[in-house]
C-alpha cells in the first residue's frame, strides 16, 4: 500500500483555502442522515462533536470518565499559542508555522503545520466567544507570555489553568448539542474495537464499564480522539485512565501507527518520591520565563540551596544557550537535566532533579507579581512535595508527558482506514519529533474545531449516507466476540501478579531504554524484555471479579495488554531511526558538544507501521517529507 | 505509619452497604491518600478479595473526578482534592473513615463511585453561551475589564467535583450552580441569554433533587477551589431579577 499524505497542490499559504474549495460538501438537509461515532472528549474530541453536531450531523460522543468534561486536556497549565500578533513583536502565521516545524526537528509535514498556523488565529476568537476567561491587560485586552522555542509572546493563557478553561469551553458547546439532542453521550463507557468491513470503519464495540454490557455502535464515520500513550512508561503526567487501547486496536485492524519511538518528556516535573508513586505531576513550563534552572558546580554538593553562594552554582542552561538561556525548548531542557544528574550533579535525597529557582525574579518583581503569575503552580507544588517555593527553589526533573507519535493521518487527519479518522494527540500529524509548549491545545482544538468539519464531510459526501451497515451484521458480531474472548481469557488466568506490577515493570523498561536517550543495545534488550514480560502476562496475571460489574482491574488489565504490545513497537521505530531528532535522542548519533544529530539524507520521512499479526515484525512504510519552504539547519538555540 | 481504615463498602446500586475495616501497614508520609488506597488495593487483590471501587483520574487536583468524604469532610482535611491529600496529614495509629459522597442526586454505583451525572445536566440546560464554531468575531473586539476577567476566572475554576454538595446539610448544589451562572453573567458574552440561562439551571438543578440553600456556607468553606460564597448572592440576584421579569419558565 502507498501512502498517499493527499496534500494539496499550489503555495503553502494557499493550500488549505484551495483544499477547502476543492472538498465535496453534504447538502444540510442530508447531513441529518449521517452517523458520527466520537471517541474521547477532550479537546480535539469535544470540539469535533460539538462542531459536527451544529453542522447537522447526528454525533454518538464516548468517554471513559464519569464525565466529559474530566479529559486529561484539563490538566494542560502553561497556554494556547496562535499567530495574532498581538503583541506587535514580529509574529506571523509564517512565523508560528516556522517555530513549529523547526522545534519538532524538521520531522513534520510543511502543509500541515502551516494550516494549523492558519487557524490557530480563529481558535482564540471561538474561545473567547464561548465565554472563556483568558488573561488580560488593564486595558481589558487579550495578555500574551512567551514559551520555550519562541522569541515572539504568542500564548494565550489562563492563569496555570488554561487547558481546564478551555476544555470547558469545548464541553459547554457539546453539552448544547447533547441538550438539543444532536449529540448522544456515552460517558463511562470505553472503546474496545473497531470495526471495518469492505475495507471501511464502520462502527465500534464498547464495554459499559458499570454494568459490564458489551455494545455495538454502528456509524458512517469514526473520529479517534482519544489522546497519547505516555502512560506505556507507567509514571507519566498523564492521567490514570489515559490509554492507547482505541488507537492500538485500530491499528491492529489497519490503521498505520507513526513515528511511535516520538516521546515528549518534559523538563519541569515534580521528581519521584518513591515506590508508591503511581503518577508524576508537572509544573508549567511557563515558570522557566521567570524561573532560573540551576544544579551545584561540584558533584556531591549536599549543602542545602541557600548555603551555596552564587559562585559555585551553574545556570546550565543559561551557560549553554545563552540566545534562548532556560527558554530552550523541551527536549534540549530534559537532555541537559539527565546530562548533570548523571554528572553526580542532582539535588534532593534522589539526586535526580535540578533547582529551578524564583528568588531572583521575586527580589525583581516582588513575590505578588509572581504569585498573580503562578499562584496556582506554586501551591500545587507546596501540597505536594510539603515545601514552599517562594522560600526555597523548586526541585523539578523530566518526566513523561506527551507523544507526538499516533495514528498516521493524511492532510484530511484520515488514516489508513477510510472513514477512521484520528485528531489532537491520538494522531501523529503536526510536532514531528518534539512538540513546542502551548501547541498541544492548538492542535487539539484546530483539528476539532476548523479542520474535520471540512475533510468530513466530503468523505460522506463521497460515500453516500447509505454505505452503511447494521449492528446485526457478520462484522459487528465477530468484532463483539473477539472482546468477549480477550475478557474471559483475562478473567480466566488468576495468576500472581497483579496488573500493575506488569504495568510498572514495563514502564521502567520503556524509561532505561527507550526514554530520554536510547542506544541499539539497549533497545535490542528492551524488545525481549517486553516480549518476555508479555508471555507473563498471558500466563500469570490476576483480574479478579466478573465482567458485569464495575471492576476497575479488569480496566487496567485490557489497557496494560495493549501496552504490553504498543511497547515492543516503539521500541522497534526508536531502533530503526538511525539518528537522533527532538525527543528521539539515539546516544550513537550526537554532535562534539553532545547536540541531536540529525540524518536528513536517510531519515526524513515518517515512520508508518503496518500490523502484520500477532508477534510478526511490523511492515514498515516511509512517507518521505518534502520541505518546499523551510531550510533544513541544524536547530540551534545557543 | 499504621492505620485504620473503616470504609463504605457497597457492591452496586441496588444493594444495602456497610462500613468494613482495613489495616495498612508501613505508609509512607510523601504518599497521596490515593496511593495508600492503591496499596489496599494491591493488598486485596492478591488476597482474592474486591479491590474497594473509587474515582480518580488526573491524580493533580483538577478533572474533579476523585470524590471521597474522609473524616467527615469532603476530601478530608483542609481545601483540597482528595488526590492532593497526603498522607502527612495524618498521624501514625490514626483511624480514618472512609465514605462515598452523600446526597440523594448522587446515587452510589459501587463503594466510594457516585453518580453525578445530574451535574452534566445543569449544564446542559444553559451552562453555555450559544456560539457556534466559525461565527466569532476578533477576540479583542470586545475589551473586558482586567478585574471583571479575573474575577470571571474565579467562578470559572470550579471543578465540577461535587464536594459543595457534599459539605451541606441540604446535600444542595447552589455553589456549583452559582459559579457556572456568576461566570457567564460577569462577561459580556453572556449577557444575551442572562435571564434564560439562570431560569433554565436552576429549574435543572431543582428537577435533579438538591436541596435548598439555608446559608451555613460549608459548600465554600471545603471547595477545593475556593470558589467564593459570593456567588451565591450573585446567583440569588441573578434569578429574583430574571424571574421578575420571566418570559421562560
Amino acid at each position: 500500500m502507498k501512502l498517499d499524505s493527499k496534500i494539496p497542490e499550489g503555495p503553502l499559504a494557499e493550500k488549505w483555502s484551495r483544499h477547502k474549495f476543492n472538498l465535496k460538501l453534504v447538502n444540510p438537509a442530508n447531513k441529518r442522515k449521517y452517523e458520527v461515532i466520537v471517541v474521547g472528549t477532550g479537546l480535539a474530541g469535544a470540539s469535533a462533536a460539538a462542531s459536527l453536531a451544529e453542522l447537522g450531523y447526528n454525533v454518538k460522543a464516548f468517554c471513559f470518565q464519569d464525565s466529559p468534561r474530566r479529559a486529561h486536556s484539563i490538566a494542560a497549565q502553561g497556554g494556547i499559542n496562535a499567530a495574532k500578533n498581538y503583541q506587535n513583536d514580529g509574529d506571523s502565521i509564517y512565523r508560528l508555522f516556522y517555530d513549529t516545524i523547526k522545534g519538532g526537528d524538521y520531522r513534520a509535514r510543511e502543509a500541515n503545520v502551516y494550516r494549523l498556523a492558519e487557524v490557530s488565529v480563529n481558535i482564540i476568537d471561538q474561545c473567547v466567544a464561548q465565554g472563556v476567561p483568558f488573561a488580560r491587560e488593564y486595558g481589558g485586552l487579550l495578555a500574551n507570555r512567551s514559551f520555550g522555542g519562541a522569541q515572539v509572546s504568542r500564548t494565550f493563557y489562563a492563569r496555570g489553568q488554561t487547558g481546564q478553561q478551555l476544555l470547558l469551553g469545548a464541553y459547554s458547546a457539546m453539552s448544547r448539542q447533547i441538550a438539543a439532542g444532536r449529540v448522544k453521550m456515552y460517558p463511562r463507557t470505553e472503546m474496545l474495537d473497531l470495526v471495518v468491513h469492505d475495507g471501511k470503519a464502520r462502527g465500534i464495540i464498547t464495554r459499559n464499564l458499570i454494568t459490564g454490557k458489551i455494545e455495538r455502535h454502528s456509524a458512517h464515520a469514526v473520529l479517534l480522539c482519544t489522546g497519547g500513550y505516555g502512560n506505556v512508561f507507567y509514571l507519566s503526567t498523564n492521567a490514570m485512565g489515559s490509554n492507547a487501547t482505541a488507537i492500538w486496536r485500530a491499528y491492529k485492524k489497519g490503521a498505520f501507527f507513526g513515528n511511535p519511538c516520538f516521546t515528549q518528556i518534559h523538563p519541569t516535573c515534580i521528581p519521584v518520591s518513591g515506590d508508591h508513586q503511581s503518577k508524576l505531576t508537572l509544573m508549567s513550563e511557563s515558570l522557566r520565563n521567570d524561573g532560573r534552572v540551576w544544579v551545584p558546580k561540584q558533584a556531591g554538593d549536599t549543602r542545602p540551596p541557600y548555603e551555596i553562594p552564587e559562585e559555585e552554582r551553574d545556570y546550565f542552561l543559561e551557560r549553554k544557550y545563552p540566545s534562548f538561556g532556560n527558554l530552550v525548548p523541551r527536549d534540549v531542557a530534559s537532555r541537559n537535566a539527565k546530562y548533570v544528574c548523571d554528572e553526580g550533579r542532582g539535588v534532593g535525597a534522589s539526586k535526580l532533579a535540578v533547582y529551578l529557582d524564583f528568588a531572583d525574579a521575586i527580589k525583581r518583581d516582588g513575590e505578588a507579581v509572581i504569585r498573580a503569575k503562578y499562584g496556582n503552580l506554586f501551591d500545587m507544588y507546596e501540597k505536594i512535595t510539603g515545601e514552599n517555593p517562594y522560600k526555597t527553589p523548586m526541585r523539578i526533573y523530566p518526566a513523561v508527558h506527551y507523544t507526538m507519535g499516533g495514528l498516521w493521518v493524511d492532510y484530511n487527519l484520515m488514516t489508513t482506514i477510510p472513514g477512521l479518522y484520528a485528531l489532537g494527540e491520538a494522531n501523529f500529524s503536526d510536532h514531528g519529533a518534539n512538540r513546542l509548549g502551548a501547541s498541544a491545545l492548538m492542535q487539539g482544538l484546530a483539528d476539532g474545531y476548523f479542520i474535520i468539519p471540512y475533510t468530513l464531510g466530503d468523505y460522506l459526501a463521497t460515500i453516500g449516507w447509505n454505505d452503511r451497515i447494521s449492528t446485526d451484521h457478520p462484522a459487528f458480531k465477530e468484532a463483539e466476540q473477539a472482546v468477549k474472548d480477550q475478557i474471559g481469557t483475562l478473567l480466566s488466568i488468576n495468576g500472581k501478579k497483579t496488573v500493575d506490577q506488569f504495568h510498572k515493570e514495563l514502564g521502567k523498561i520503556m524509561w532505561d531504554y527507550c526514554g530520554m536517550s536510547r542506544n541499539a543495545e539497549g533497545l535490542k534488550g528492551a524488545k525481549q524484555k517486553i516480549r518476555e514480560l508479555r508471555e507473563e502476562y498471558w500466563q500469570n496475571v490476576r483480574v479478579g471479579g466478573s465482567n458485569e460489574e464495575l471492576n476497575i482491574t479488569l480496566e487496567k488489565a485490557t489497557r496494560v495488554a495493549d501496552f504490553l504490545e504498543l511497547g515492543e513497537l516503539m521500541v522497534d521505530d526508536a531502533l530503526h531511526r538511525e539518528e537522533s531528532c527532538g525527543g528521539h535522542f539515539r546516544e550513537e548519533y550526537q554532535t562534539p558538544d553532545g547536540e541531536a544529530l540529525r540524518n536528513d539524507e536517510k531519515f526524513a520521512y515518517v515512520a508508518a507501521w503496518e500490523y502484520k499479526g500477532p508477534n510478526q515484525p511490523a511492515a514498515l512504510h516511509k512517507e518521505d517529507l518534502i520541505f518546499e519552504n523551510v531550510k533544513l539547519t541544524q536547530r540551534s538555540y545557543k | 505509619m499504621n492505620l485504620t481504615l473503616k470504609v463504605w463498602r457497597q457492591k452496586n446500586a441496588n444493594s444495602k452497604g456497610e462500613f468494613k475495616t482495613y489495616h495498612v501497614k508501613d505508609i509512607s508520609p510523601d504518599m497521596s491518600f490515593l496511593e495508600m488506597f492503591d496499596v489496599l488495593n494491591e493488598e486485596l487483590l492478591l488476597k482474592g478479595e474486591d479491590p474497594i471501587a473509587f474515582d480518580h483520574d488526573c491524580r493533580e487536583g483538577i478533572c474533579g473526578m476523585c470524590s471521597m468524604y474522609i473524616n467527615g469532610h469532603p476530601h478530608g482535611p483542609g481545601q483540597t482534592t482528595t488526590c492532593q491529600l497526603h498522607m502527612r496529614s495524618f498521624k501514625d495509629g490514626d483511624t480514618i473513615v472512609v465514605e462515598p459522597w452523600r446526597a440523594k442526586a448522587f446515587p452510589v454505583v459501587k463503594d466510594l463511585v457516585v453518580d453525578r451525572s445530574a451535574f452534566d445536566r445543569i449544564i446542559q440546560a444553559g451552562g453555555y453561551i450559544s456560539v457556534n464554531t466559525g461565527n466569532a468575531p476578533d477576540a479583542n473586539e470586545i475589551p473586558i475589564p482586567k478585574e471583571v476577567a479575573d474575577a470571571a476566572f474565579n467562578a470559572a475554576t470550579c471543578i465540577g467535583c461535587g464536594a459543595c454538595v457534599a459539605a451541606c446539610k441540604n446535600a444542595s448544589a447552589m455553589l456549583f450552580v452559582a459559579a457556572k451562572v456568576a461566570q457567564f453573567a460577569m462577561l459580556p458574552q453572556g449577557q444575551v441569554e442572562r435571564k434564560k440561562r439562570v431560569e433554565q439551571m436552576v429549574a435543572q438543578m431543582d428537577a435533579e433533587g438538591f436541596g435548598a440553600c439555608t446559608n451555613t456556607g460549608a459548600c465554600a468553606a471545603e471547595c477545593p477551589k475556593e470558589i467564593s460564597l459570593a456567588n451565591i448572592a450573585i446567583l440569588n440576584r441573578e434569578y429574583l431579577a430574571a424571574k421578575a421579569t420571566s418570559e421562560y419558565v
